[in-house]
């Protein structure tokens, strides 16, 4: 038996991966919640905005790859996430200005605006394809790894190597900072409370002096940031591929019901809870059983529970599980 | 009055200083609920508007207030047509509305509601709410906890505070005691009566005629849409029609 073995395999295959990929769709389920909560319906764009803010990211850093500005050690896609993030928001205010303002306007079911931003998805990938194309783009620079496989091996003198890809440890800090800074926004400044205020009732807030329009305008701009810095970080960590970004939809969907749509800080925790789960349920683990059991209980087997293909699944059983005894989300989030 | 006493007065100042007249409305383009009726409220008094369910009480509220069209009638602050305005216009012209029922951010702390309230200020307004937590003390004990999570009588407590952040200039009350306790009502009375004593004008629309007519200054009984009795709270107490039809003898 061996548990430091054990644990290093554990964390190299499990744990942060699925921290890094929970972070990530952390970030995403906080864009769709945040839309959800103040213009009241599910965006099933948001995928589609990450893809379009990534590639727009991707194309400024080749530009800047071009000019030779880098960060170093870094990659240069931290430095093009501006970029990236105003083309987003300019292409959502725009969308919201000629498309979901007239729904607005008319006061339409949330489902008919659910079915628009189908259609406003279906452009945006479309629009995704036509510029960048369909295929896998690699646009990581600068360190591979933080600690390589090969160096904690030697370090350690454990069997088991642990690697921590720099992308990885990037998208827990950027996470972090991303999110402590949008608390802060919505709990400490005027306009952020008043986000708050809008989402929580309506009517009051109008009574209140409140402008919808300004409401509405501050939270597309920052859930077109928080969906480029997931899509990029998304694409560092793995590839940008725009299929990827539509097909993360489902499990970013999940992440913010299983939450409690409409609750910021159950997007986060669902965000985890779905990524843990994916990884727990589609990980091999002859591997860490073959450390800590006795030799006549070796695993024959890959002791892998479900195929990858089926990760999916796994977040939607959560999600029928969760919303069967919870319906409003672990985090008393808006029922649906 | 005598006549010299009218002339000191500014312009306007015979007048109520909030009046709804001869409104007529409804919803949309719904039946109307309102026939010719009058609001009034005059300087530094309490007006409150009682009646039967469904006699268009809350509507005639509403009305003064820009939530629904008039068809006929006109409302005048302080000597001015606002007909025309939105609610939120109105606010800004100095009218604190606190709605029957959701009239709290709950998710909020109370802190946060007040804050809100204060949205359309730009000045420092932690001097009103200092005023609004003497008015509640209850309030700035529980300044940080979410607004959803107090009791019933806190909570509109909390809805008063909120309508007074904007300072406004006359304080409309929709049915403030709707679901509380016979004792929680007794003192939201109390703290009513407080707030008009600062000058504040405030008009109320209650469910419990007889103690809302004995703190009423000026008194509206509606019957379908319409004026039916006005007068001095403790006139329409003393009134043998109101009393038989109104207050159960």
């Amino acid at each position: 038996m061996d548990v430091l073995n054990a644990l290093v395999a554990l964390a190299n295959f499990v744990l942060i991966p699925a921290l890094a990929y929970g972070s990530q769709l952390a970030l995403g389920a906080l864009g769709v919640t945040l839309v959800y909560a103040v213009l009241r319906f599910s965006n099933f764009a948001h995928g589609d905005t990450m893809a379009i803010g990534t590639m727009v990211t991707i194309l400024a850093t080749w530009a800047l790859q071009s000019l030779g500005i880098g960060l170093g050690p870094l990659p240069t896609a931290l430095l093009a996430i501006p970029f990236g993030i105003a083309g987003a928001a300019a292409l959502v205010l725009a969308t919201d200005r000629v498309v979901y303002r007239f729904y607005r306007a008319q006061k339409v079911k949330p489902v008919i605006l659910v079915i628009v931003s189908m259609g406003v998805m279906f452009i945006y990938n479309g629009l995704t394809r036509f510029v960048i194309g369909p295929d896998d783009q690699n646009f990581a620079d600068g360190e591979r790894f933080l600690i390589s496989a090969r160096d904690f091996k030697a370090w350690s003198g454990l069997d088991e190597g642990l690697a921590l890809k720099s992308t990885q440890a990037i998208t827990v800090v950027t996470a972090v900072i991303v999110v402590a800074l949008l608390f802060w926004f919505l709990n400490h400044t005027r306009t952020g409370k008043s986000m708050r205020a809008y989402s929580d009732n309506e009517d009051l807030a109008l009574l209140s002096g409140i402008n919808p329009e300004t409401v509405v305008r501050v939270t597309w701009i920052i859930v077109a940031a928080l969906a480029v810095v997931a899509g990029t970080l998304y694409g560092l960590d793995k590839s940008f591929k725009p299929f990827t970004y539509f097909q993360l939809l489902l499990p970013i969907f999940a992440s913010a019901i299983v939450g409690g749509i409409g609750s910021p800080v159950g997007a986060i925790a669902g965000g985890f809870i779905i990524a843990f789960s994916e990884v727990l349920f589609t990980y091999a683990w002859k591997k860490v059983l073959g450390y800590l059991l006795p030799e006549a209980w070796q695993p024959e087997g890959l002791v892998q529970l479900l195929s990858t293909d089926y990760k999916y699944a796994v977040s939607f059983v959560i999600l029928i599980v969760v919303l069967l005894f919870r319906p409003t989300g672990l985090f008393k989030g808006k029922s649906i | 009055m005598s006549a010299a006493r009218d002339s000191v007065m500014a312009p306007g100042a015979s007048a109520p200083f909030l009046i709804g007249e001869s409104m007529t409305g409804g919803y949309g383009r719904g039946p109307a609920i309102l026939h010719g009726c009058t609001i009034a409220v005059e300087r530094g008094e309490i007006a409150v508007i009682v009646g039967p369910n469904g006699a268009g009480k809350s509507t005639a509220m509403k009305a003064m207030f820009g939530m629904l069209d008039l068809r006929e009638g006109s409302v005048r602050l302080d000597g001015e047509d606002i007909s025309a305005l939105s609610p939120q216009a109105r606010v800004r012209k100095g009218m604190g509305f606190v709605p029957q029922t959701h009239n709290i951010f709950a998710t909020m702390t109370v802190e946060e509601n007040l804050e809100m309230g204060a949205f359309i200020r730009s000045d420092d307004f932690r001097d009103t709410m200092a005023q609004v937590y003497d008015l509640f003390p209850i309030l700035k004990e529980k300044r940080r906890q979410p607004a959803g999570e107090l009791s019933g009588g806190q909570r509109q407590q909390v809805a008063v505070g909120r309508a007074l952040m904007t300072r406004p200039k006359v304080l409309m009350l929709d049915e403030p005691t709707a679901g509380v306790s016979p004792i929680v009502m007794d003192e939201l009375f109390d703290r009513i009566i407080e707030v008009a004593r600062t000058g504040l004008p405030v008009l109320m629309v209650e469910q419990n005629a007889r103690q809302a007519l004995e703190i009423a200054d000026k008194a509206y009984v509606l019957v379908q849409g319409a004026n039916a009795h006005t007068g001095s709270g403790r006139d329409l107490l003393n009134d043998a029609q109101v009393r038989r039809s109104f207050l159960g003898g």
